[in-house]
């Protein structure tokens, strides 16, 4: 079984596994896409190591997230508003009505 | 032409992802942070140069790279491809493939995602010399296409491709050797380090690919 198949427009195991990871990051073109699907849906062993490698991924993704400090998502908040104030004119009205700001028309555009 | 007005609102929820990227890259969280901050402030002047309709999150990255790069990495010798061993495929298969084999009743899946912690997958991305941990974060962790990483990190598709191959195999090998630190490898098998499970039935096929090269 190891073998695979041995017909000419189908594909064998060692194609198959040649092309593991460019068909779980699915990039292969359509057709390829298919006869290594069709591949490993016929033959165990090669699903086995699909299976393994797509299980993995998703275990070295899932176990990477990172949960983002508070201070650090109000802090970059914080910052783009008052850029954005600063920029916008009804921004720069109230900055220049509060502090007779007079070079505060560097920040329009 | 994007407008600054609507950065906020389309780039904020970008941010968890930007982070754990942030924080694979620097290896610490008072350095993530300013990295991720820095990476905001500079999306948001350069907003203007952004075409609304493509995709944001990539743009995001690339400036998030640029800026790792540019400040944040170590300042010793750029490690060179030389610098990873040479690891045979489907290493981590080989070694724990049968694993699934030992609890009936249980997924792989299930398995796969008890066995390490955490703490172990976050260490052995770490570990990757940078260009290598660049490349495979951005695959593996945030599911870009090759031509995504290769405008990401301005490099060709090939070397995208070439980088993730040694990479992944370079973080299996560092995965089972926290296994085997752990004294886990023993779990639902029988025999020591020389992979049998369903691994066996191809291990003709995989012998032969070993010795291509």
């Amino acid at each position: 079984m190891a073998d695979g198949h041995e017909h000419e427009h189908s594909t064998n195991c060692e194609e198959a596994l040649a092309e593991l990871y460019t068909f779980l990051d699915g990039e292969l073109t359509p057709e390829r896409r298919e006869l290594i699907a069709s591949h490993i849906d016929d033959c165990n062993p090669c699903l086995e190591v699909f299976d393994f490698e797509a299980e993995l991924r998703i275990v070295v993704s899932q176990k990477c997230r990172e949960e983002v400090p508070e201070s650090l998502r109000l802090r970059i908040a914080v910052q783009l508003e008052s850029m954005h104030l600063l920029a916008s004119p009804e921004g720069l009205s109230r900055i220049e009505g509060r502090a007779d700001a007079s070079d505060g028309a560097d920040a329009n555009s | 032409m994007a407008d600054q007005a609507t950065f906020a609102q389309q780039a904020m929820e970008f941010m968890p992802s930007l982070y754990a990227a942030a924080m694979r890259m620097t290896r610490n969280s008072a350095d993530a942070e300013d990295l991720v901050q820095e990476t905001y402030l500079k999306a948001y002047r350069g907003f203007g140069g952004f075409t609304e309709g493509t995709n944001l999150k990539a743009w995001l990255y690339r400036i998030l790279t640029n800026t790792f790069i540019n400040s944040y990495r170590s300042k010793k010798r750029r490690p060179d491809e030389t610098d990873l061993d040479e690891v045979e495929d489907l290493y981590l298969y080989r070694r724990l493939g049968g694993l699934e084999a030992a609890q009936a009743g249980r997924s792989a899946e299930d398995e796969l995602m008890d066995f390490f912690t955490e703490g172990e997958v976050k260490d052995a991305v770490e570990a990757l010399p940078e260009q290598f941990r660049l490349a495979v974060l951005l695959a593996d962790v945030e599911g870009f296409s090759y031509k995504e990483i290769a405008e990401i990190l301005d490099i060709p598709i090939g070397t995208v491709m070439s980088r993730l191959h040694r990479g992944r195999k370079a973080l299996q090998k560092q995965l089972y050797e926290f296994a085997v630190e752990r004294g886990l490898t023993g779990r639902g098998r029988s025999t020591g380090t020389d992979g049998i499970g369903a691994g066996e039935k191809l291990a003709p096929v995989l012998a032969e690919r070993a010795s291509d090269g």
